[in-house]
């Protein structure tokens, strides 16, 4: 690892002023991505902001939109009443990632920027154009399992690894970013960039920006949701396909429709056309198959990869069927 | 280093790494304070191990996936590989070393040992740790909930069912305060 100072934030623009000011200077939050890369030396800080204990842990909110401080841990946030309540589906995505430990640890603000698991971004001894743009992509030709069929590009096709991400996404929830300039809401549906042919960024922020808070939508009450992931193993583990879904049926009819997939895709895979087909029409295999087929549209599979396409579909229909047979 | 340089070097703007930079750090560890000056980038684990010489806290991916490394930071179970030293100053930290109480073994020590919840004996530390962890947020309500709630804890030589056993046990006895 390399050496670094190590500064603990007294408040938040301090700490946005400390990192703005340094451009080799680096936030710090739970650090579960974060440590890991600096002793893969994949991230080499030359000062670490320590922001763990600056004042953004509360959860609060209305009943139409939950505000989440994003110092929150993964566990504080499902264990939320509200969260539990009203946000099924953002629980269940929370209690499916990583272990209890890790999520004891990580942030949800932190969750949101986890970088990606891809195993040549994590190995320095290999090409890749996240890691070091221009150097190539040794996952094309190499192990590629994991990788995205979604939103990827001959420069990248990393798989952005956060579960909680999916359903946030599905929902509409933004975040608030505080840098030096004024505050600004972005929703999740922008905030994340396909890699294209700068798979080094990722997300809007800029160097010094923080995010502050979260803020979710409440679903309308009744409204069915879900998580579902398949995996390589029965726990943790990272998605193969994972699908967040809402959907509010009234009179055997959706009224309301909210997907995202994850796990195939470079970002959070929201697919506005598949809630459109849904929307409107009774919950039956035939629309959550042509839904299905919209959410995987587009999609390319590598050698390696190409079976999440049938997967990610699968899992769609899976989890709209378990949702309309709710009672 | 007394406290007013301590803090100093805590937060002092600007400051940029001399080839190696050093921050004082404060634990207070199985109910005893302890003190200790470490490289920045020593993790809590080389901290406890090689700077508190409390070596039952195990190492072993020393990145965050095996959970041998468990310890409890503030009553929460977190991976102290993953940890900066320098982010736990000042917080209570609770490892294997600190669960006998005058000699005797903690609860779920001793079911472990009952049920044979060990083979190599490296996972060990951190399946208790978890364990111990895992009754108190109240986790243990059945096998498949045992199992979920320890994923993070991995056992190379297998002894899983024995683990759950082991928890078992000391869950519907309710002894494990």
């Amino acid at each position: 690892m390399r050496s670094f100072t190590y500064v603990r934030a007294t408040g938040v623009d301090e700490a946005i002023a400390e990192v703005s000011a340094d451009p080799e200077a680096a936030f710090l939050a739970g650090g579960t991505t974060q440590v890991d890369l600096m002793k893969d030396e994949v991230f080499r800080p030359l000062k670490v902001v320590d922001i763990t204990r600056l004042p953004l842990r509360e959860v609060s909110g209305d009943d139409d939109t939950l505000i989440v401080g994003a110092l929150t841990t993964m566990e504080e946030l499902a264990a939320h009443d509200v969260v539990a309540r009203r946000l099924p589906l953002v629980r269940q995505a929370l209690l499916l990632g990583a272990s209890p430990q890790l999520r004891h640890m990580a942030t949800v603000g932190g969750n949101l920027l986890q970088r990606t698991r891809c195993r040549y971004f994590r190995d320095p001894s290999t090409a890749c154009n996240k890691r070091d743009p221009g150097a190539g992509c040794a996952a094309l030709d190499g192990f590629h399992r994991m990788h995205a069929v979604l939103g990827a590009s001959s420069w990248c096709v990393a798989t952005h690894a956060s579960d909680v991400a999916v359903p946030l996404t599905a929902l509409g929830a933004s975040v608030r970013i505080r840098g030096q300039g004024a505050e600004r809401m972005v929703p999740l549906t922008e905030f994340y960039r396909v890699p294209g042919e700068t798979p080094q960024v990722e997300n809007v922020l800029e160097h010094g920006e923080m995010i502050t808070h979260l803020e979710i939508p409440l679903l309308p009450r009744g409204t069915r949701s879900g998580y579902l992931k398949v995996r390589d193993r029965a726990s943790y583990e990272f998605a193969l396909a994972s699908v967040a879904a809402a959907l509010l049926i009234d009179g055997g009819t959706i009224r309301a429709a909210h997907l995202a997939l994850g796990g195939v895709g470079t970002v959070p895979w929201r697919v506005p056309r598949a809630e459109e087909l849904l929307r409107g029409a009774a919950p039956d295999r035939e629309v959550f198959a042509a839904a299905a087929e919209a959410a995987l549209s587009g999609a390319v599979g590598l050698p390696g990869n190409g079976f999440k396409i049938e997967l990610g579909r699968r899992a769609v229909v899976r989890m709209l069927s378990i949702l309309s047979e709710e009672s | 280093m007394d406290e007013s340089a301590a803090a100093q070097a805590r937060t002092a703007p600007g400051q940029r790494a001399p080839g190696v930079a050093r921050v004082p750090v404060s634990l207070r560890v199985n109910g005893t304070e302890r003190r200790l000056e470490v490289d920045t980038r020593t993790t809590l684990l080389d901290a406890l191990r090689d700077g508190l010489k409390l070596t039952g806290t195990k190492k072993g991916c020393d990145q965050g996936q095996c959970g041998a490394c468990t310890v409890h930071v503030d009553g929460r179970r977190m991976l102290s590989c993953l940890m900066l030293a320098a982010s736990a100053d000042g917080r209570e930290v609770r490892t294997i070393e600190g669960l006998e109480r005058d000699g005797t073994p903690h609860p779920m020590q001793e079911a472990f040992v009952r049920h044979d919840g060990l083979q190599c004996g490296y996972c060990t530390s951190g399946q208790i740790m978890s364990a111990v962890a895992l009754l108190e947020e109240g986790r243990a309500g059945s096998d498949e909930e045992i199992r979920e709630f320890m994923s993070g804890n991995l056992c190379r030589c297998g002894t899983y069912p024995h683990i759950v056993a082991a928890i078992r046990e000391v869950a519907a006895r309710g002894d494990h305060a």
